[in-house]
């Protein structure tokens, strides 16, 4: 099953492009300043198409199967998505054209942002984020600055629960922010007794997942919010769990200060194998001047049928540009796409369905599967992969069982405050066939845990690799291939 | 709905498995006073319906493929071979996640494993990273590697005039909790000279861009020799589309070379998805960030890729890590190096030679019109800063009224180059349109 490497498949003089011969006349090269080998590889186009093809054939994908991957909300990719973002006029279209000349995307960034204040009760939204830690990290420079614009510099401290993404944590520590975890309680919650004691004049804001890593909403959730209003705190949320609330509350309205969206997630732009993302931010009125630019506004509108003009504006005490131009423009066309598709109420059936879908995985694996916070959850839910019964079965184990079956495996081993967990999303766009089918082989694990421990020790089995030595990558760390041609010429 | 499967009777027995009566039920943890509001939300449309209104809006833009385009500064026009997109448009590859499960992953772990060697042999470097989301939070990621490498014990980077402005304004962003100062950069007119001058025992990394801001383009040995001088790294910001013309990065014994990839492969997009490139020499491999694909074997003794060196990332060292980096672009990473590998070793040779030559033929015709004076001094690559005899944005648009895009006003950026344009030329100007350009350029000074 093993693929070649593309250099391994060059061949000296081949060309998988033809291009024009200059119709200018030529200008003298730099002097000193050209280089004498290109080390890259020569091969056909047929090599290039087989190659990549045949490396795409190893992958797994939302539209090779059911992706049940917690927290990522692996939901269906629509097609007409990646067509319209290849229309000429967005996909050919240059950031610093004059603004006159590209109303259409303007319009289309404006109704985004909107959409995304009106469904998450925000004030304002900027666009510019690449993706959810990016946009995590904005958003802890807003709350430092708002703090600073009011004089509190000594405001330092980031109240973070213990079953946060590790996202949460690694953006305040880069935005130069102090991290002070909070336990969870017996139920899964953000412990009060642990939140009241941190609460004081140092704080300048709790990060909160709603619904948390569990896939539960946070029971004591506007107690926790005023705790840390009260102390002169802001509340940030990670809206990486936006699927469970479309139409369902708005974070905004529960008194969350800032939030990020994942488009990738919620609104169906694609993971691409690791991004790109967008992780748009929305802000309460109080932050809106410190939302990083440019953002779209309106203008110009002499309030007749025309349509307005729009342009990019810069907020007036902005915490500066985090990234070159506007955002990840080719996931905005797609998530306007989607939004238009659902329309409003779409969108609370997606929530509605997600929701669903979890709650019925939940109801009928818990026979098999220990659920340690057991109640009625939210988009996802977090199981066990141990029993008494089969000591030495992991979680890793189940998962890698489950590819034999046909199936993606749950995220494992997180969050960190459940041993052996498996995390399990499964999404709105699953069938309760599909559903049915992935509790089956979840059963049928079950029961090899404690007839044949070895079989999943040793999965998977039907897949084109097998376990692959971690150890061994991180001791030799071979991170690039040298072309054979290149050493020769080095010699 | 929209992608939703459910028929009535999978909803009600769905229900009933898990032991409530209707959909609304399942949210009894929500606050009821603020539960299913009533939000002002257009309509659904259906798919028909929303191919004509995107249709619409996209139509409503000036695309490059109807206007020729001479604008540049950071995001550029070139010709993408059609099997670049034929392979995105896999998806295997485009559905997937990150690769955290490599035994079904291997198609997007070895892609980017070929990316990170496409990009180290270009840049001439030892590792390269599976990406950032573009070259400015590159440029940021490589301050703080710097930083962390003098173990936060040095408070001063020294940054050209001549790096991207958004660049440079990213990283002060990103800097603004940290005790750093960020010098160099107060003049547009500042040479390499100058900045050598501004180093110190407190300077913990130097940044210049290869071509510059500019399209100048510079031997920076000298530069990279102050520097190491006194300890501090040298980080160079390339244009990856220039080096398969130009000396590698390496040989100006760069530290860390970051950049924006788009050119290789990737359409403007107005503004992103782009692809953020990071290498670095192997010494810094560890205080690297994002996603990194190491080779080795599985368990049937096949070679095979996985996610290595993770113990940097913020998924298992939490505020330790090296970044909060987590998704990136690797779906912009694999379109490089397709496009890389189409292209190959005489293709991009030819692309940059013929964005080269077609630049330097606009810049000698131009320089011929009287009012017109070309600012750049040295050797440029395909880009150069034009003074104009009026205002840019008056020439800009005369020029759109005979369908060009014209050039960057470096007024924004720059008060000092008010007046002068930043012009591009790549592979896709043929010379009827630079003579177009040249004649609409000279027809404006009669106005």
């Amino acid at each position: 099953m093993i693929e070649p490497l593309i250099y391994d498949l060059s061949s000296p003089g081949r060309m998988g492009v033809t291009l024009p011969e200059p119709d200018v006349p030529l200008a003298p090269l730099p002097a000193g300043l050209t280089r004498e080998t290109l080390p890259l590889p020569e091969v056909a186009e047929i090599d290039v198409i087989r190659h990549f093809v045949r490396l795409s054939q190893l992958n797994y994908g939302i539209d090779t199967g059911f992706y049940p991957l917690g927290s990522c909300t692996m939901k269906y990719n629509p097609k007409i998505n990646e067509d319209v973002a290849r229309l000429s006029g967005f996909a050919h279209t240059h950031p610093l054209q004059d603004p006159t000349t590209v109303q259409g995307n303007l319009a289309l960034m404006y109704s985004l942002q909107e959409w995304l204040m009106e469904i998450g009760g925000f004030a304002g939204v900027s666009l510019q984020p690449a993706a959810g830690a990016h946009g995590e990290l904005t958003g802890i420079l807003i709350l430092r600055a708002y703090h600073h614009a009011r004089g509190q510099a000594g405001r330092t401290k980031i109240l973070i629960p213990d079953s946060a993404h590790g996202t949460n944590p690694a953006s305040t520590a880069m935005a130069g922010m102090q991290v002070i975890e909070l336990r969870s309680d017996a139920r899964g919650n953000v412990d009060l007794e642990s939140l009241r004691a941190a609460c004081d004049d140092t704080v300048a804001g709790l990060m909160l997942t709603n619904p948390n890593t569990l896939g539960l909403f946070e029971e004591h959730l506007l107690e926790v919010v005023e705790l840390v209003h009260r102390c002169g705190g802001l509340v940030y949320g990670d809206g990486a769990n936006m699927n469970a609330l479309l139409g369902v509350v708005r974070p905004g309205d529960l008194g969350f200060d800032v939030l990020h969206f994942n488009l990738h997630k919620t609104f169906s732009t694609p993971h691409g194998g690791g991004g790109p993302g967008s992780g748009p931010v929305g802000v309460a009125e109080s932050l809106v001047e410190f939302l990083p630019g440019p953002i779209v506004e309106i203008v110009e509108d002499d309030e007749t049928d025309e349509a307005p003009l729009y342009g990019l504006v810069m907020p007036a005490r902005s915490i500066g540009r985090v990234k070159a131009f506007h955002g990840h423009f080719g996931m905005h066309v797609r998530a306007f796409t989607y939004m238009r598709m659902q329309g409003k109420r779409g969108l609370r059936a997606v929530a509605d369905h997600a929701v669903l879908n979890a709650n019925y995985l939940r109801a009928r694996l818990r026979a098999t599967y220990h659920v340690p916070f057991d109640r009625i959850c939210m988009h996802e839910f977090v199981a066990e992969g141990r029993w008494e019964e089969a000591p030495d079965v992991r979680a890793l184990d189940v998962a890698k069982r489950l590819m034999d079956h046909g199936f993606h495996p749950p995220t494992n081993y997180f969050p960190l405050i459940v041993h052996e967990a498996l995390m399990i999303e499964p999404t709105e766009t699953e069938s309760v066939e599909t559903l049915d089918r992935f509790i089956e082989a979840m059963e049928s694990i079950a029961r090899e845990a404690r007839t044949e421990p070895e079989t999943l020790h040793s999965a998977p089995h039907t897949t084109p690799f097998g376990r692959l030595d971690e150890v061994r990558a991180a001791k030799d760390l071979v991170l690039c291939c040298r072309p054979a041609f290149l050493e020769q010429e080095r010699t | 709905m929209a992608y939703i499967p459910h028929t009535d009777d999978d909803r009600r027995e769905m229900l009933q498995a898990v032991g409530v009566a209707s959909l609304d039920d399942l949210y009894q943890a929500v606050p009821s006073k603020f539960r299913f509001p009533d939000l002002d939300l257009p309509e659904a449309i259906s798919e028909l319906e929303a191919a004509a209104e995107l249709q619409a809006l996209s139509e409503a833009n000036l695309d490059v493929r109807h206007n020729a385009c001479f604008l540049g500064a950071g995001a550029y026009h070139h010709f993408i071979p059609s099997a670049v997109d034929a392979i995105l448009r896999r998806s295997e590859f485009y559905t997937a996640y990150t690769p955290y499960q490599p035994e079904v992953s291997q198609g997007t772990l070895q892609a980017i494993f070929e990316y990170q060697s496409l990009i180290c042999n270009l840049t001439g470097m030892d590792v390269s990273n599976a990406s950032h989301y573009d070259g400015a939070t590159a440029l940021a990621e490589a301050v703080i590697l710097a930083l962390n490498h003098h173990r936060g014990k040095r408070h001063k980077i020294v940054v050209s005039p001549a790096v991207h402005p958004h660049y440079r304004q990213t990283v002060r962003t990103y800097m603004q909790g940290m005790d750093l100062q960020i010098l160099g950069d107060e003049e547009s007119g500042a040479r390499a000279a100058d900045l050598s001058r501004l180093i110190d025992a407190d300077t913990a990394m130097v940044a210049v861009q290869y071509p510059d801001f500019f399209g100048g383009i510079t031997d920076f040995r000298p530069l990279g020799e102050a520097a190491h001088a006194v300890g501090a790294l040298l980080c160079v910001v390339v244009n990856p589309l220039a080096l398969g013309l130009l000396r590698p990065p390496s040989d100006f014994d760069a530290d860390v070379v970051v950049g924006e990839g788009q050119p290789l492969g990737i359409p403007l997009s107005f503004g992103g998805p782009y692809l953020g490139h990071f290498t670095t020499k192997k010494d810094y491999v560890r205080k690297m960030a994002g996603r990194l694909v190491g080779e080795t074997v599985d368990s049937r003794g096949q070679r095979g890729f996985v996610l290595t060196l993770t113990p940097r990332e913020q998924h298992i060292r939490r505020e330790k890590a090296t970044s909060n980096i987590c998704t990136n672009v690797a779906l912009m990473a694999l379109a490089s190096a397709v496009y890389l590998s189409v292209m190959g070793r005489q293709g991009l040779r030819r692309v940059a030679e013929l964005c080269y030559h077609k630049a330097h033929y606009a810049a000698a015709e131009i320089g011929r019109i009287p009012g017109f004076r070309i600012w750049n001094e040295g050797d440029f690559f395909h880009e150069f800063v034009v003074g104009c005899p009026r205002p840019v944005a008056d020439i800009n648009e005369h020029l759109l009224e005979h369908e060009i895009i014209g050039g960057y006003d470096l007024g924004t950026d720059y008060p000092s180059l008010a007046g002068h344009m930043l012009i591009a030329v790549t592979e896709m100007n043929s010379k009827d349109e630079i003579d177009d350009l040249v004649a609409v350029l000279e027809e404006a000074t009669h106005d």
